[in-house]
């Protein structure tokens, strides 16, 4: 420790010794006060910025005489959101001109051997090849480019003619969190065609007389 | 046996260290650090496996709360002279016939996201303290009756034609009140939307596809 002494001889004789001064400085409240801003700053910042999802609605048109695409029957798979965050599910149209061939409706749920069951089995082939694809890449069987990937997954789906197309619907009493939800099972499954559109009476009405 | 003396240490610690390594912490946190944007209403926005990041400039953003309410934000463009918020403002302050200083036009500029009807909208740009600020935020109206957000939206398209939509709803806020939003977007041709989601992940491959 730097001490200094100093010592003085003073005109009345006697010695006088001036007051040991240490030269540390204590450090104490500087950390106190730095280990305050850090907390300060830490909880102000938003490091992650959000994620997004982006969905494409389809296009509004004036002209409700416009031609609707056609959808091949087999293919079609209707969703339905309803409260209580159920799921129900029906293959091909549910025309009210033919009650008699009235879809059968099934009941599902969000968990992993719901409608994401529901979705692979349908999409299997498109699923597996995608799978086998980033697979192949994680594992270094053949070196990729994200953007190549990325092109080459679009290419997949646009070619897919198996996989279901998906309507995806949502009643009064569905909540934010639903859509949300079933856009990511699209994704998750790899579906590659799904519409977000509106729910129709009949299809209400089968909601209300689903098997509870 | 005469025990063994322990030289008398000192109780200091020397804490220079200590203080180096927080004054660098501090620096990067001064320096790295945006601070998050003041919003209207506590939001829980659900989770998805998106990793695409939100645009940081030319975004609007619709806020939709729990209960319903709508609020909206809209950036001043990356660059500093466009004032898009000061624009958009006395735009539709011709629309409603308020007039607004220019000392109110920059204020607003300043600020955030907001919702509230127009009749309110001095008193918020105004208001000194942020508790006053925060109780006219009462949503911006909907109803088919007097669509003022139908108006933001149009008006923010017409001073920021690139600006892409992103909606950050509530986890449990009501799929009717998505559904007008979107409705009311999309007549405005604005067609794609960026759905605020957290990040969860979902480990699913090869091994999960059914027999």
């Amino acid at each position: 420790m730097g001490e200094i002494i100093v010592e003085e001889k003073g005109k009345k004789g006697g010695k006088r010794q001036a007051k040991k001064h240490s030269t540390r400085i204590d450090m104490t409240p500087m950390v106190d006060l730095m280990c305050l801003l850090i907390t300060f700053f830490m909880l102000t910042t938003a490091f992650s910025k959000p994620k997004v999802m982006v969905i494409t609605m389809p296009e509004k048109s004036d002209n409700p005489d416009e031609k609707r695409p056609e959808i091949p029957k087999n293919r079609t798979l209707n969703i339905i959101l309803t409260g209580d965050h159920k799921v129900f599910y029906y293959i091909g149209i549910a025309d009210p001109k033919k009650p008699a061939e009235m879809p059968l409706l099934v009941k599902s749920d969000f968990s992993k051997d719901g409608i994401r069951k529901a979705l692979l089995v349908r999409n299997k082939d498109l699923f597996t090849k995608i799978a086998e694809l980033r697979d192949k890449r994680l594992t270094g069987k053949i070196v990729m480019a994200d953007t190549t990937a990325e092109n080459e997954v679009k290419r997949l789906k646009k070619e897919d003619k198996k996989g279901p197309i998906v309507l995806i619907k949502a009643d009064e009493k569905a909540k934010y969190s639903d859509i949300v939800n079933i856009i990511d099972e699209m994704a998750i499954c790899n579906i590659a065609s799904y519409a977000v559109v509106d729910v129709s009476p009949v299809e209400i009405d089968m909601v209300k007389n689903a098997p509870k | 046996m005469p025990k063994i003396k322990h030289p008398a240490r000192s109780p200091h610690i020397d804490m220079t260290p200590m203080v180096d390594l927080f004054s660098l912490l501090l620096t990067f946190f001064m320096l790295t650090t945006s601070f998050r944007p003041q919003e209207a209403a506590p939001i829980e926005t659900p989770s998805s496996v998106s990793e695409k990041q939100a645009p940081d400039n030319d975004i609007m953003t619709v806020y939709l709360s729990k209960d319903g309410k709508v609020f909206f934000n809209i950036d001043n463009g990356k660059d500093t002279s466009t004032h898009f918020r000061s624009k958009l403002v006395q735009k539709m302050g011709e629309q409603y016939k308020i007039t607004f200083t220019p000392q109110e036009l920059d204020k607003f500029g300043k600020l955030s996201s907001f919702g509230m009807p127009i009749k309110d909208l001095k008193a918020w740009i105004r208001a000194a303290d942020p508790k006053d600020r925060d109780k006219l935020q009462t949503g911006i109206p909907t109803d088919s009756t007097d669509n003022q957000f139908a108006w933001w939206i149009r008006m923010a398209r017409l001073t920021n034609l690139q600006a892409e939509v992103a909606i950050k709803g509530d986890a449990e806020t009501d799929y009717t009140v998505v559904k007008k939003i979107m409705d009311l977007l999309q007549d405005n041709k604005v067609n794609k939307f960026n759905l605020v989601t957290n990040l969860q992940k979902e480990d699913i491959g090869l091994k999960d596809v059914p027999k």
